[in-house]
C-alpha cells in the first residue's frame, strides 16, 4: 500500500488546485483559477495521460509505434462526427467510438504485429498517415479536411462547455490522468506486465520458455490503443473541436519525444514529460515575446521564436547527457557519486 | 492514351525522386542499423541552399543561377549529412535507439529553424525556361522535368552501383554492410565508411530537393518531411539495405500513385500505396529483396 501514498497524496493536491487563487510568476500568465490557466493544465493532463499510454508500448514493451496518433485521432474525430454530422446523443457517440476503437486497434494490430522492429514501426507509420490522409480528404465533408470540425456544442454535456465550466474539464483531464496512471501501474505490475517487459529485454528467450509473445504484444497495443482513444474524447471535450494535426505523424513523434525526456518505462517518467512538454510549447510561445528574448540579437531571438526548434535541441542534449530521462536523473547522479 | 503516358512518365519521375531519397536511407540503414529520420531534413537544407544561392545571384543569367545553385546545394546536403554523422550519430555508436531518436530531434528541429528563418509560405523557385516546356510523346505533352528526374535518378543508380562494385571503399562498405564486425577484425576503420555513406546520402537527398524545387517550382519547409513518408515505404517495400529492391519499389510506388489519383479518385493513391505496404508486408515480411546491391 505504500507506494500508492504519493500518487494518492498528489491526486489530491492536484484536484484542489481550481480552489486556490495563487499567482506563479514565469510559471503561469495567469493565477492558477482563472480559465486560461486551468486550461493549460487540463491540456498538460491528457498528454501526460496520452505518454503513459505510449510508454506502454516503447518504454515497458520495447515497440516502436509510429503511429499511436491515428487511435487519439480516432476518439477525436470519430465522437466529433457522431454528434455533429450523424446527430448522435454524446455518449451513444462515446460508447460507439470506444467500440470502433477496440476493433480498430485489434485489427491493426494483429497486421503490424507481425513484422518486428522497423519494419513494425514502420507499418504502424503507415496505417497512421492512411487516418492522415483520410481526415485531410474530408470524405462526405464530415471530418471538415484541414480546417478541421468544430464539435456541436449543444451535444456535449452542459458540465464540460463554456469558459465557466474549465474547472469541471479540469478535474475530467485529472480523472483521465489518475485513471491511466493506476492502469498503467496495475498493468505493468500484472504478469502480462512482466511479460511485456521480457520480450523488451529478450523476445528470444520468451519465446523460448514457451510463451508466445505476439499474443502478449497485441494486449498491450489494443490497451494502450483504447486507452487513448478514452484520451482524444477528453481531448475533444477540452478543445471543443478537432484539427487534423492530432492525426499527423509529428504527434506521435511528440508523444515519443515526451516519453524520452520524461525517461521511458520508469513510473513517473511520462507523466512528468507529458506534462513538461505540453507546459513548455505554450509557455515557449509566450517566453519569445517577453523582453529577455526580445532584447537578444535576432541570431538567438529567431530560432527562440520556435518552440519545436528548442523541444527538438533540448531532446537531442536528453538523449546525450540525460539517458533516462529526468525520472532516472536522480538515481544515475547517486550511481556517479558511488 | 495520351494521358496514361502522361501518368506514366509522370509516375516513373515522381518514383525516380522517391528513390533518390530512398536510396541514402536504404545504403545508411544497411550499413548502420540507423532509421535516418533526419533524411527529411537534408533534402530540405539541400533545396532551401539552392533557392538562397540563386535569389542572391540576381542579375546573372538563368543558366549561371540555376546550376550555381543547384551545386551549392548538393554540396550543402552533403556536408550537413556528413557533419551529423561526425557530431551526432557516431557518439551514439552501436546504441540504435538512442540514434534514432536523435535523428528525429534533428529532424524537427531543423524544420523548426528554417520556418522561423524564412517562414511556413512557399517560395518560389527560377528555373531554366527549358525544364517548363513540354516535350511531345505518343501524343502526350510531357514537362521536360519529368525526364531530367528520370535521368538523375538513374544516374545516381549507374553511379552509386559502380561505386559499390568497382571501388575498395564500395568494397569495404559492402563488406560492412554483410558483416560489421569481421570488417573491423580485420583491421579495416568502417567508420570512415559510415561518414562517408551519410555524405552520399545527403547528397542523394539535396539532389532530390533541388529536383523537387524543380517540379513543384517552390520551396517550403514541410517539403522533406512530407517526402520522407513515402522514402520510408519505400524503402520498406524494397528490403531496408537492397538499392535494386529500392529502385523497382520506388517506381512502382510512383506508378501505383499517379494510376490511383487519376483513374480512382484523388487522394486515393497515397492510400493505395499504404494498402501496397501493408500487403507486400504480410506476403514478404522482409520486403521484395533481402540481398544487398
Amino acid at each position: 500500500m505504500r507506494r500508492w501514498i504519493l500518487p494518492v497524496a498528489v491526486l489530491a493536491l492536484l484536484a484542489l488546485l481550481p480552489r486556490f487563487s495563487v499567482d506563479i510568476p514565469y510559471v503561469f500568465k495567469d493565477s492558477i483559477n482563472t480559465p486560461g490557466t486551468l486550461q493549460l493544465l487540463a491540456l498538460c493532463l491528457v498528454f501526460g495521460g496520452l505518454a503513459m499510454t505510449y510508454d506502454l508500448l516503447f518504454g515497458y514493451t520495447g515497440l516502436l509505434s509510429f503511429g499511436h496518433a491515428l487511435y487519439f485521432a480516432l476518439g477525436v474525430y470519430l465522437v466529433a462526427i457522431a454528434i455533429t454530422k450523424w446527430h448522435w446523443g454524446f455518449y451513444v457517440a462515446v460508447g460507439f467510438t470506444l467500440v470502433a476503437g477496440l476493433v480498430v486497434a485489434l485489427v491493426l494490430g494483429a497486421v503490424s504485429l507481425r513484422v518486428g522492429g522497423i519494419a513494425f514501426a514502420m507499418v504502424t507509420l503507415a496505417f497512421a498517415q492512411a487516418g492522415s490522409i483520410l481526415v485531410f480528404k474530408n470524405p462526405q465533408g464530415w471530418t471538415g479536411g484541414e480546417e478541421g470540425l468544430g464539435a456541436d456544442y449543444t451535444k456535449l454535456p452542459a458540465t464540460f462547455v463554456g469558459i465557466f465550466n474549465t474547472k469541471h474539464l479540469y478535474l475530467l483531464a485529472l480523472a483521465y490522468a489518475a485513471i491511466v496512471f493506476a492502469i498503467v501501474r496495475w498493468a505493468v505490475a500484472s504478469s502480462p506486465g512482466h511479460i511485456w517487459q521480457a520480450i523488451r529485454e529478450n523476445e528470444l528467450r520468451v519465446e523460448v520458455l514457451g510463451l508466445r509473445p505476439y499474443a502478449y504484444k497485441l494486449i498491450v497495443f489494443v490497451l494502450a490503443s483504447i486507452l487513448a482513444t478514452v484520451g482524444g474524447v477528453v481531448y475533444l471535450l477540452l478543445l471543443g473541436g478537432a484539427t487534423p494535426e492530432v492525426t499527423s505523424a509529428n504527434f506521435t513523434l511528440t508523444l515519443l519525444i515526451m516519453v524520452v525526456i520524461g525517461g521511458a518505462g520508469t513510473k513517473w517518467g511520462a507523466l512528468l514529460g507529458g506534462v513538461l512538454y505540453t507546459w513548455a510549447n505554450e509557455r515557449l510561445g509566450d517566453a519569445s515575446s517577453s523582453h529577455v528574448v526580445s532584447s537578444l540579437p535576432s541570431v538567438l531571438r529567431t530560432p527562440l521564436q520556435q518552440p519545436l526548434f528548442v523541444l527538438g535541441v533540448l531532446f537531442i542534449l536528453v538523449v546525450f547527457f540525460l539517458p533516462g530521462g529526468i525520472a532516472r536523473a536522480g538515481r544515475l547522479r547517486a550511481a556517479v557519486r558511488r | 492514351m495520351s494521358t496514361f503516358v502522361l501518368l506514366t512518365v509522370t509516375g516513373i519521375g515522381l518514383g525516380a525522386l522517391y528513390f533518390l531519397i530512398a536510396s541514402g536511407l536504404s545504403l545508411i540503414y544497411g550499413l548502420m542499423g540507423v532509421l535516418n529520420f533526419a533524411h527529411g531534413a537534408f533534402l530540405t537544407v539541400g533545396a532551401y541552399a539552392m533557392w538562397f544561392t540563386e535569389s542572391k545571384l540576381g542579375g546573372t543569367s538563368i543558366y549561371v543561377r540555376f546550376f550555381l545553385g543547384s551545386l551549392v546545394g548538393l554540396v550543402v546536403g552533403a556536408v550537413f549529412a556528413a557533419l551529423v554523422e561526425l557530431v551526432l550519430i557516431r557518439p551514439l555508436y552501436r546504441r540504435h535507439i538512442e540514434q534514432v531518436l536523435v535523428t528525429v530531434g534533428l529532424g524537427l528541429a531543423t524544420t523548426a529553424l528554417i520556418v522561423s528563418i524564412w517562414g511556413n509560405d512557399a517560395r518560389p523557385v527560377a528555373a531554366p525556361p527549358w525544364l517548363g516546356r513540354t516535350t511531345t510523346l505518343a501524343g502526350a505533352h510531357i514537362p521536360n522535368d519529368r525526364f531530367v528526374l528520370i535521368v538523375a535518378a538513374l544516374v545516381v543508380l549507374i553511379g552509386l552501383n559502380a561505386f559499390l562494385r568497382r571501388t575498395r571503399y564500395g568494397l569495404i562498405i559492402r563488406a560492412g554492410v554483410e558483416n560489421r564486425a569481421m570488417v573491423t577484425a580485420l583491421g579495416i576503420d568502417v567508420r570512415r565508411a559510415f561518414t562517408l555513406v551519410f555524405a552520399i546520402g545527403g547528397m542523394c537527398a539535396a539532389l532530390a530537393g533541388v529536383l523537387s524545387n524543380v517540379y513543384f517550382s517552390t520551396v517550403d519547409p514541410q517539403r522533406g518531411t512530407s517526402l520522407l513518408i513515402f522514402a520510408f515505404i519505400v524503402v520498406v517495400i524494397g528490403g531496408l539495405g537492397s538499392l535494386r529492391g529500392t529502385a523497382i519499389a520506388a517506381v512502382v510506388v510512383g506508378l501505383v500513385q499517379q494510376y490511383a489519383n487519376y483513374y480512382a479518385s484523388s487522394g486515393l493513391g497515397d492510400l493505395s500505396v499504404v494498402l501496397l505496404l501493408g500487403l507486400v508486408l504480410l506476403a514478404r515480411p522482409g520486403g521484395l529483396s533481402r540481398s544487398f546491391t
